[in-house]
């Protein structure tokens, strides 16, 4: 469980997030909102790239923002970027077995190979990720994060750039991670086919402020959210 | 769907691929070729070298250790120095200034003038945390040409007293002594080949293991490091430890090479032909750090034995360097086989024709 209270980021004179309050309970939750709604702001709280003015977040009983960014992995937060990073020169394998955890030789390795295996597509443990498609990087990058007992997961839009069946496996490959791990899922993406697919709730995020959060489809037809989305004209 | 399988077989997938993983050949001819020319070094090399190239290739020998870890921090960091001929003084100074100054065995010296410039080198490694690019090699040829200064106003100890170990008078200077069984300089030769094979396979160790992984990740995305738990600061002092551990042996050694040291021989230039060799040799791979001290230390000899001036290196080396950055960014080691694999083809071709 998740949850922020009174959440505030600026940059200089912009306020990016706005005394934001949110629970997410377990699952795999969507993050939506127009571009520069705060969304990937919010990730980069939790990641520890952004101190935020004010606010607390507190993640399965844990003071998030009290702990040094790089300690976040070991306690089992795990990301994803908007723009693909999986470590080029590396192999799969490497670049899964890079993340921080607690476990040690044979059962790191086990579980190393077990998450590669989890995310499917065709990857091989010793293939370069150099010579990878756009789609199996993404692959190798949800393997990093679903690795090493995970808590906490954050895909920020993952299915960005992918062809539609490539989309489709990834969908199936997130759906199943609070299955295969345990790990409360917050997925950001603009692709409102793949929110309404993998989450069960959503919350919509629109210049900073949280307009409306709950199950997902009674929050896609939420009029406030179609008015943020498709900037109908206020009628009050 | 093809991914998301039943636990039972994945785990049995998961089984026979980490057999995979264990038994996997770490690359044979390429251990073989390796081990062939490293033997080669050692055994065939000093019956065919005269004692002119013997010194020489001892030279070699030291300076692909400094290259080797240029390359380190260069290729797989990507942290620029400017200031290894700086580290690669400390560590001769201080073997030097040991081995006037005590009766300890030779290696426990040079490992000592290793930790010494390990931990100066690390200091100088301090703005690499928040520096990168030219501004950080901005600093450190700065700092090459600080200690320049510094060891020409100190002097190398020639066996002296006091802390310098500096002896004014320049009579009856003794040499810098060497181990006891590699007194001769094909001996010494030999003794410096196995210090650098054992720097490069420490250096290979850690590129193979979770330094290589945290470096590499480190080199391409840092937000990415971060996020998986890859503590940054951590690792770029400990590649600026690791580079300067070896460099300050390399230093040790190249005290009982010269016999004896003076500061006029060690200028800041060095400092910025190593990094124009080191790209040069290729950055991204360990025999570039081998062809690099090849170019800088056996060229000039070359060169010398044809009666030809040296300046011509400084143009060559400048042309190298545009080379790499326009057509071979991973330099010689990269692009050599490569070149033969293409002549190879070429030949087999002409042949079939023919």
């Amino acid at each position: 469980m998740l949850e922020i209270a009174n959440l505030t980021v600026r940059y200089g004179g912009v306020t990016s997030l706005d005394s934001m309050d949110l629970v997410f309970e377990q699952g795999t939750c969507g993050l939506i909102g127009p571009n520069g709604a705060g969304k990937t702001t919010f990730f980069n709280v939790l990641s520890g790239f952004v101190r935020p003015a004010s606010g607390t977040v507190r993640a399965f009983g844990t003071d998030l923002l009290a702990m040094p960014h790089f300690r976040r992995a070991r306690w089992g937060m795990r990301r994803t970027f908007q723009t693909e990073q999986a470590i080029e020169e590396l192999t799969v394998y490497d670049n899964v077995a890079m993340v921080s955890s607690s476990l040690r030789g044979a059962g790191r390795r086990a579980d190393v190979l077990g998450a590669i295996e989890y995310v499917g597509g065709g990857l091989s443990p010793l293939m370069r990720v150099g010579t990878l498609g756009a789609g199996q990087r993404r692959l190798v990058e949800v393997a990093r994060a679903v690795a090493g007992k995970p808590r906490l997961i954050l895909l920020d839009e993952p299915a960005a750039g992918l062809p539609d069946e490539e989309t489709a496996h990834l969908a199936s490959v997130i759906r199943g991670i609070p299955g295969h791990t345990g790990a409360l899922t917050i997925l950001v993406d603009h692709d409102m086919s793949l929110v309404s697919a993998v989450c069960e709730t959503t919350a919509v995020l629109d210049f900073g402020k949280l307009i409306a959060s709950g199950p997902t489809a009674a929050v896609l037809r939420d009029e406030q959210v179609m008015r943020a989305y498709l900037g109908i004209a206020e009628v009050l | 769907m093809a991914g998301v399988g039943t636990k039972g077989r994945a785990e049995q997938t998961v089984a026979g691929q980490r057999f995979g993983l264990l038994r996997r050949p770490e690359r044979p001819v390429h251990l073989g070729v390796t081990v062939a020319l490293v033997l080669f070094a050692l055994f065939g090399l000093p019956p065919l070298m005269s004692g002119y190239y013997t010194g020489y290739a001892s030279l070699v020998a030291i300076y692909s250790i400094v290259t080797l870890g240029l390359g380190l921090l260069v290729g797989r960091v990507g942290l620029y120095s400017l200031g290894q001929g700086a580290v690669l003084q400390i560590g001769a100074w201080t073997g030097a200034r040991l081995l006037f100054a005590t009766g300890q065995p030779f290696p426990l010296v040079i490992i000592e003038a290793g930790l010494v410039t390990m931990l100066i080198g690390t200091a100088i490694g301090l703005p690499a945390i928040r520096l990168r690019g030219l501004y950080l090699a901005l600093i450190t040829l700065m700092f090459a040409g600080t200690i320049t200064v510094i060891l020409a106003t100190v002097n190398f100890p020639n066996g002296g007293g006091g802390f310098t170990g500096y002896n004014g008078q320049q009579s009856r200077i003794p040499p810098i002594r060497r181990p006891s069984i590699a007194g001769t300089d094909i001996a010494y030769y030999r003794f410096a080949v196995v210090v650098a094979v054992l720097m490069f396979l420490l250096v290979y160790a850690h590129v193979r293991m979770r330094p290589g992984r945290a470096w590499a990740a480190i080199r391409q995305s840092e937000p990415a490091a971060l996020a998986a738990g890859i503590n940054t600061t951590f690792y770029k002092l400990w590649a600026w430890a690791l580079a300067s551990f070896i460099t300050g042996i390399a230093g040790g050694v190249l005290a009982g090479q010269a016999r004896y040291l003076y500061s006029i021989n060690f200028t800041t230039q060095d400092s910025i032909i190593l990094l124009a060799v080191a790209l040069m040799g290729g950055v991204y791979n360990m025999w570039g750090a081998v062809i690099a001290a090849l170019l800088m230390q056996l060229l000039p000899a070359f060169l010398q034995n044809l009666g030809l001036s040296y300046a011509w290196l400084t143009i060559l080396f400048g042309v190298g360097v545009l080379q790499v950055l326009t057509t071979a960014p991973a330099g010689i080691a990269d692009q050599f086989p490569k070149d033969m694999k293409k002549l190879g083809g070429r030949i087999m071709k002409l042949v079939r024709h023919a």
